[in-house]
C-alpha cells in the first residue's frame, strides 16, 4: 500500500515548524505505524536528508516514549493503545495522514515530533509517592488491602504517563495523568499518611505548570492508550476538596 | 480562608466554584419554574405568590429584604460562575498556543461542545428574560402595579405582564428556542458538577448522564409549557 | 587482570550478614560530600539512586529516555520471584538460592545467588510499602503464583505489568529524591565515555541528547544500571534504545567483561513477519500452561492450519519431554522450535514459527475460561497479527530477550576498575548461563536498594584519590575523545544508515551465535564480524549535525559499539567448549540432543579483559567453587 504524510518538521524548539510532504510506498499492513515511519526514514537517510524525530522505545506499548498525533487523534485512530501499538491495517492505499506533536504549552516541542514532557515528571515529584525508605518497610502481608482497592488502585497505577490525556484535552490538562497517581495512592493503606500533601502537592505544580483546566469531555478517556477513566479525575477533584474543606485531621 | 484563595487559584478550585454555583443557580431555576407554573392556577394565585415573595419573612424582615439577599445571593453566583469561566478559559488558550491542524474531538458530545458559547447565548437570554418581564423596559404593554385582594401593591402585575408577553408569537418562540442551550448547558453542567466535585461512586456512576438529562429536560421542558398554555389559548389574560 | 570475588569467608547462609557487619561506614554527617553518578534509571539505576540518597549520598542520576520512568524493566510482564513462602509450599530461602544456581546451570557464584535469596523478602517488603499494587486474594493477602516451571508459588505479580509497577514505585522513590533536590537528574543524557584516572573511575562524559553538548561529570563513585545487550542481535524483545555502549565503554576503559556468551532467549514470542520488523514482541510464558506446540509433520507443508489432521502434525515438545511436554525450560524449548523451523516446518507467511494451539484447550475449558486467563495476551496478538488466537493456533518463535553475561563486578558489586560499580543486567553476577523468569525484577531491585548502597561504602570509606579538576588534562583529553568519535560519524562520507548495518550484524551474530552455536559458525561470523564493521566505519551515512537532538546520530553510536560486542560475544562462545543454560554448542549434546555441560574445564566465569584493539581481549577466568550445591546434570524428560 502507498500513503501520503504530512508530518510536521521543526527543526529546535525555537524554529518554525511547517508540514512536510512524503510518500511512503509498499508499506504492507503488518507494519506498525512507526516501522513505516521507519521506511520513510530510511529513504530520507539514503536521499541524504535528516529522518524524521520521533520518539519510541519499547514498541510494545508500556514504556509511554511514542505519541504522535495521526490525524487529530493522539496515538492515531485505535483505541487502547498506543502509536506503537497502531498497525497499517488501520488504514487503506492512497490515505493522507497528518501526523502532528502533541501541542501543548507544557509540552514544548523538542524537535519534529519529539515533545519535552519533563512537566509530567515535575508533578511526580511534586509529591506523587510514598515516603518510604528503603529497609523501613513493614512484612508486606502485615497491611491488608481488600482486593477491589488493590484492583482499582492497579487499574490507576497502570498509567504509562505517555501524556497523550494533555494532547487530547481541548484544553491541554493534565487531570487525568494527576488523577491515576493521587488515586493510586489514596485507594491504598500505604498512601493514607501523606494523603492531603500529595494531592496539594501535586496539584499545586499541575498550577505551575502551563496546563490547562478540565471541562469533563473525557477526551483523555477515549486517548489513554490504558483507558484509564475519567472517574479517577472525580477522585482527584474529591480529594482535593477534601484537603481544602475539611480540619486537618486530628491524631 | 488562605486555604479558600489558595484552592481558588487553581483551575480544581475554579472549578468547583462553577460547580457550586451552577448548583445554586439551578436551584434557582426549580424555584422560579415550580412558582411560574402557578400560571396555570389563575391570575390571583400566580400574582399572591409573586407579591407572597417580596413578603418573605414577614412581619419579621422589612418588606423585599429576603428578595434582596436572594438576589444579591445569584447575581454572586452569576457573577463568580462567569469570572471563573473566563479566568480558566484563558488559562487554557495559553495551556495550547499552536493547535493541531487536523482538529478531532474525541469523546465530545453536542452539549459539551457548547458549553461557552451556549452558556454566553444563555446570559443573553437572562438578560433578556429580565427586561422583559422584570425590567418591563422591553415589554410592549408591561403594567406596573397589581391588585390583588382588593389592595393595591406598587408591583409589577405579573400575571399580566407574562401572559401578554408571551402572546406576541416570536417573542414565545425565542424564549422556547432559549430552552434548547439552557437544556444542554445543565446536561453538560450537572454531570461536569458531579466531576468536579467529586460525586462518583462506581455503584451510581452510570446514572449520573441519564440523571442529568432528566433534569435538563424536566427543567427546560417545565419552562416550556408557559408559554406553549399562552399561545394555545389554555392561559389567557383573564 | 586481578580477579577478587571478595567473597567472605564462613558458611554460605551468613556470609551476607558478617559482610554487612564488616562494611566499611561513611560517617553519616559525610556522605553529602560523597557524589556517586548512577547511570541509568532502571530498576537497578532508580532504586540505587533513590537509596544512596537516602542515605545523605550526593546523587546524580542520568538516562537516555526522556524520562527515568520509561527504563525497559517497564516491560517486565510476569513477575517477581521472593522466598516469602506466603503459599506454605515449603519454599524458603535455601530453596529460592538452590532453584536459582540449578537453573543457572551452575554457573553462578554462590554467595551472591544466596544473597539474593535472602534479600528477596526485603524487595516485597519494600515495594508494598511504596504502594505497588500487587495482586490480592479476597482476604487482602498477597497472591502468588508458580512462574516459569518453578516447584512453588513464590512469584508476586501485578497482572502482566509486573516490571511496570515495581519500576513506578523506583521512579517515585526517585522522583520524591530530586524533588527534595539530593538526586539532581539528567534525561536525554547519553554517557559516552568514563574518565578512569590512575586507575581509579572518577566520572563520566556525557552527551546531552537535544543540545548535543558534550560534557563531563565527575564524582567518588560511578554505578552503571544500563541494562543488557540483547539488541546486538538487532531484533531482540528489548526496547530500540537498550544499548551497551555504557558497559562497553567501561570495558575499553578496563572493566573485565564476564560471559557474554550467556544470552537467553526466550521462546514464547510474535515471529518477525518482514524485514522491517523493528522488534518482537514477547508473550508471556503462562501461554504455555494451556497452548500445545507443533508443526506439520511434513516440511514445506503450507496448508491452513485447520486443513493439517491430527496424525499429519507433529507435537514434538510433547513427543520429546513426556512428563514436562510444552513445560520445558526456555532454552530448551527455544532451541526445540529452531531445530523444527531450520528443517523445513516452519509455519507462517514466512516459514519462521511453531503453532502455539488452544484449540483443543478452548474445547475442553470453553472460550470463557481461556478468554478470563489469557484475554490481554490473545488482544495483544490478535493487534499485532491482525488474525484471531481463538480460531487460528498463534505463531510462536524465540526471540533474545535477556543477557546473563555483563561487567564482571566482585562481591561488592564493584567491576575490575576501581570506584566503577555496576548493578541489575548491566553485570553479571547472579544468573549463571540462564535466568529463571521473575528472577531478573529481583536481582535489579536487591543490587540498587539493598546491595549496593552497603557495600559502596567499602569503597567510598576508603582511601580518597588525589582531587581531580573539572578542566584537568585527563577529563578534557576524554572528552576530546568523545567529540571526536561523535565528528567521526557525522561528518563520514558514506552512504548507508546506522540501521541498514544494524540489521546486517544482528543477522551475522543471530544465524552464527544465536540458539544453537559451533566452532565453524562462530568462526565465519568472527570472520564476517570485522569486515562488516570496517565497512559500517566507512560507509555509514548519519545526516545531520551533532549539536542538536539527531537520532540517527545516536544510533549510530551505538551500533559502532555493538560491532565491537559482538566479536567478543563470538570469541566468548568459541572459548566455552561446552553447552550449558543459554550457551548451546551444538558440539557438546547428549545423544538426546541436550546441553552437555563440562564442569572439569568450564566452571569458570570467562572474564575479558581489553588490549587495545577489537578482537584482541585477553581472556581471564574466576574459578567458580561449589560449597553447598552438588553440580548435577539438568533433565526435563
Amino acid at each position: 500500500m502507498n500513503l501520503i504524510l504530512h508530518v510536521w518538521r521543526q527543526a529546535s524548539p525555537t524554529a518554525r515548524g511547517r508540514f512536510e510532504t512524503y510518500t511512503a510506498n509498499d508499506v504492507n499492513e503488518e507494519m506498525s505505524f512507526l516501522e513505516m515511519l521507519d521506511v520513510v526514514n530510511e529513504q530520507l537517510i539514503a536521499n541524504n536528508q535528516e529522518p524524521i524525530a520521533f520518539e519510541h522505545d519499547c514498541r510494545e506499548g508500556i514504556c509511554g516514549s511514542c505519541g504522535v498525533v495521526v490525524n487529530g487523534e493522539p496515538h492515531g485512530p485505535h483505541r487502547g493503545g498506543a502509536t506503537c501499538q497502531l498497525h497499517l491495517r488501520h488504514f487503506k492505499s492512497g490515505d493522507e495522514i497528518w501526523i502532528e506533536p502533541f501541542r501543548a504549552k507544557a509540552f514544548p516541542v523538542l524537535k519534529d515530533l519529539i515533545v519535552d514532557r519533563g512537566a509530567l515528571d515535575r508533578i511526580i515529584q511534586a509529591g506523587g509517592y510514598v515516603s518510604v525508605r528503603t529497609g523501613s518497610a513493614p512484612d508486606a502481608n502485615a497491611v491488608l488491602v481488600p482486593k477491589q482497592y488493590a484492583e482499582q488502585a492497579m487499574n490507576a497505577a497502570e498509567c504509562i504517563g505517555c501524556g497523550a490525556c494533555v494532547a487530547a484535552c481541548p484544553n491541554a490538562a493534565a487531570m487525568l495523568f494527576t488523577a491515576a497517581k493521587v488515586s493510586h495512592l489514596a485507594l491504598l493503606p500505604q498512601g493514607q499518611p501523606e494523603r492531603t500533601q500529595r494531592v496539594e502537592g501535586m496539584v499545586a505544580r499541575v498550577n505551575a505548570e502551563a496546563f490547562g483546566h478540565c471541562t469533563n469531555h473525557g477526551a483523555c478517556e477515549a486517548a489513554c492508550p490504558k483507558g484509564i477513566s475519567v472517574d479517577f479525575i472525580a477522585r482527584l477533584n474529591r480529594e482535593l476538596l477534601k484537603a481544602a474543606v475539611l480540619p486537618p485531621q486530628e491524631p | 480562608m488562605t486555604k479558600a484563595c489558595w484552592i481558588w487559584r487553581t483551575t480544581i478550585g475554579k472549578k468547583a466554584a462553577m460547580a457550586v454555583t451552577g448548583v445554586m443557580l439551578l436551584g434557582f431555576l426549580v424555584g422560579h419554574l415550580l412558582g411560574n407554573l402557578k400560571v396555570f392556577l389563575g391570575p390571583e394565585a400566580f400574582n399572591h405568590y409573586a407579591v407572597g415573595l417580596r413578603h418573605l419573612g414577614d412581619p419579621f424582615l422589612p418588606e423585599r429584604a429576603a428578595l434582596l439577599v436572594m438576589r444579591l445571593g445569584l447575581i454572586a453566583a452569576a457573577v463568580l460562575h462567569v469570572v471563573a469561566v473566563f479566568q480558566l478559559r484563558a488559562v487554557s488558550a495559553a495551556a495550547r498556543p499552536v493547535a493541531y491542524t487536523k482538529g478531532h474531538k474525541l469523546n465530545f458530545t453536542p452539549a459539551s461542545s457548547a458549553m461557552f458559547w451556549g452558556g454566553l447565548t444563555l446570559a443573553a437570554s437572562i438578560l433578556a428574560h429580565l427586561a422583559h418581564l422584570t425590567w418591563g423596559t422591553l415589554h410592549q404593554d408591561f403594567r406596573h402595579e397589581v391588585v390583588l385582594n382588593g389592595i393595591t401593591y406598587p408591583y409589577a402585575d405579573a400575571y399580566h405582564n407574562l401572559v401578554s408577553g408571551f402572546q406576541v408569537p416570536w417573542v414565545a418562540a425565542l424564549y422556547l428556542l432559549a430552552q434548547i442551550p439552557l437544556a444542554m448547558h445543565l446536561y453538560h453542567g450537572l454531570w461536569s458538577a458531579c466531576q468536579t466535585l467529586g460525586l462518583n461512586h462506581p455503584k451510581y456512576n452510570h446514572w449520573r448522564r441519564p440523571a442529568a438529562a432528566v433534569v435538563a429536560i424536566g427543567i427546560a421542558g417545565g419552562y416550556c409549557l408557559i408559554p406553549l398554555a399562552v399561545l394555545t389559548g389554555l392561559v389567557t389574560l383573564n | 587482570m586481578l580477579l577478587d570475588a571478595k567473597i567472605p569467608g564462613g558458611p554460605l547462609a551468613s556470609k551476607w550478614s558478617e559482610h554487612i557487619l564488616h562494611s566499611k561506614l561513611v560517617n553519616p554527617a559525610n556522605k553529602r560530600k560523597y557524589h556517586v553518578l548512577v547511570v541509568g534509571s532502571g530498576l537497578a539505576g532508580a532504586s540505587a539512586a533513590a537509596t544512596l540518597a537516602e542515605l545523605g549520598y550526593q546523587v546524580s542520576c542520568f538516562c537516555f529516555q526522556d524520562s527515568p520512568r520509561r527504563a525497559h524493566s517497564i516491560a517486565a510482564q510476569g513477575g517477581i520471584n521472593a522466598a516469602k513462602n506466603y503459599p506454605n509450599d515449603g519454599d524458603s530461602v535455601a530453596r529460592l538460592f538452590y532453584d536459582t544456581i540449578k537453573g543457572g546451570d551452575f554457573r553462578s557464584r554462590e554467595a551472591n545467588v544466596h544473597r539474593l535469596a535472602e534479600v528477596s523478602s526485603n524487595i516485597i517488603d519494600q515495594c508494598v510499602a511504596q504502594g505497588v499494587p500487587f495482586a490480592r486474594e479476597y482476604s487482602g493477602l498477597l497472591d502468588n503464583r508458580s512462574f516459569g516451571g518453578a516447584p512453588v508459588s513464590r512469584t508476586f505479580y501485578a497482572r502482566g505489568q509486573t516490571g511496570q509497577q515495581l519500576l513506578l514505585g523506583a521512579y517515585q522513590a526517585l522522583s520524591r529524591q530530586i524533588g527534595l533536590g539530593t538526586v539532581k537528574m539528567h534525561p536525554r543524557t547519553e554517557l559516552l565515555d568514563l574518565i578512569v584516572v590512575d586507575g581509579a573511575c572518577r566520572g563520566i562524559v556525557v552527551r546531552d541528547l537535544v543540545s548535543g553538548q558534550i560534557s563531563s561529570h565527575l564524582g567518588d563513585a560511578v554505578v552503571l544500571g544500563t541494562g543488557g545487550y540483547s539488541n546486538v542481535f538487532y531484533l531482540s524483545t528489548n526496547a530500540l534504545g537498550c544499548n551497551t555502549t555504557a558497559i562497553w565503554r567501561a570495558h575499553r576503559r578496563g572493566a573485565g567483561f564476564a560471559n557474554p556468551c550467556y544470552t537467553q532467549i526466550h521462546p514464547t514470542c510474535i515471529p518477525q513477519s518482514g524485514d522491517y520488523q523493528s522488534k518482537l514482541t514477547l508473550m508471556s510464558e503462562s501461554l504455555r500452561n494451556d497452548g500445545r506446540i507443533w508443526v506439520p509433520r511434513t516440511p514445506g507443508d503450507r496448508r491452513n492450519p485447520a486443513n493439517i489432521p491430527d496424525g499429519e502434525r507433529d507435537y514434538y515438545l510433547e513427543r520429546l519431554y513426556p512428563s514436562f511436554g510444552n513445560l520445558c525450560p526456555r532454552d530448551i524449548a527455544s532451541r526445540r522450535a529452531k531445530e523444527q523451523v531450520d528443517s523445513g516446518r516452519g509455519v507462517g507467511e514466512l516459514s519462521n514459527g511453531v503453532y502455539l494451539d488452544f484449540s483443543e484447550a478452548i474445547g475442553r475449558l470453553g472460550q470463557p475460561t481461556i478468554q478470563a486467563r489469557y484475554g490481554n495476551l490473545f488482544d495483544m496478538y490478535a493487534r499485532i497479527t491482525g488474525e484471531d488466537p481463538y480460531r487460528v493456533p498463534m505463531r510462536i518463535y524465540p526471540a533474545p530477550h535477556y543477557t546473563m553475561g555483563g561487567l564482571w563486578v566482585d562481591y561488592n558489586l564493584m567491576s575490575t576498575i576501581p570506584g566503577l560499580h555496576v548493578v541489575g543486567e548491566a553485570n553479571f553476577s547472579d544468573h549463571g548461563a540462564n535466568r529463571l523468569g521473575a528472577s531478573a525484577l529481583m536481582q535489579g531491585l536487591a543490587d540498587g536498594y539493598f546491595v549496593l548502597p552497603v557495600t559502596i561504602g567499602n569503597y567510598l570509606a576508603g582511601p580518597r584519590p588525589a582531587p581531580l579538576a573539572a578542566d584537568a588534562a585527563a577529563v578534557r583529553a576524554v572528552e576530546d575523545e568523545v567529540r571526536q568519535r561523535v565528528s567521526k560519524l557525522v561528518d563520514n562520507d558514506g552512504d548507508l544508515s546506522p540501521t541498514h548495518f544494524h540489521r546486517e550484524l544482528g543477522r551475522i551474530v543471530w544465524n552464527y551465535c544465536g540458539m544453537g552455536r559451533n566452532a565453524a559458525g562462530l568462526r565465519t561470523a568472527l570472520d564476517q564480524i570485522p569486515v562488516l564493521r570496517e565497512e559500517f566505519h566507512a560507509r555509514v551515512r548519519v545526516p545531520g549535525s551533532g549539536e542538536s537532538l539527531n537520532q540517527a546520530l545516536e544510533r549510530a553510536g551505538r551500533v559502532a559499539d555493538y560491532f565491537e560486542l559482538a566479536e567478543l560475544l563470538c570469541r566468548d562462545a568459541l572459548e566455552r567448549e561446552e553447552s550449558c543454560g543459554g550457551h548451546f554448542r551444538e558440539e557438546h549434546q547428549t545423544e538426546e540432543g541436550e546441553a552437555r555441560r563440562d564442569d572439569v574445564n568450564f566452571a569458570h566465569v570467562a572474564v575479558w579483559e581489553w588490549t587495545g584493539a577489537s578482537g584482541q581481549q585477553r581472556r581471564h577466568t574466576e574459578p567458580l567453587a561449589y560449597e553447598a550445591v552438588e553440580l548435577t546434570q539438568r533433565s526435563y524428560k
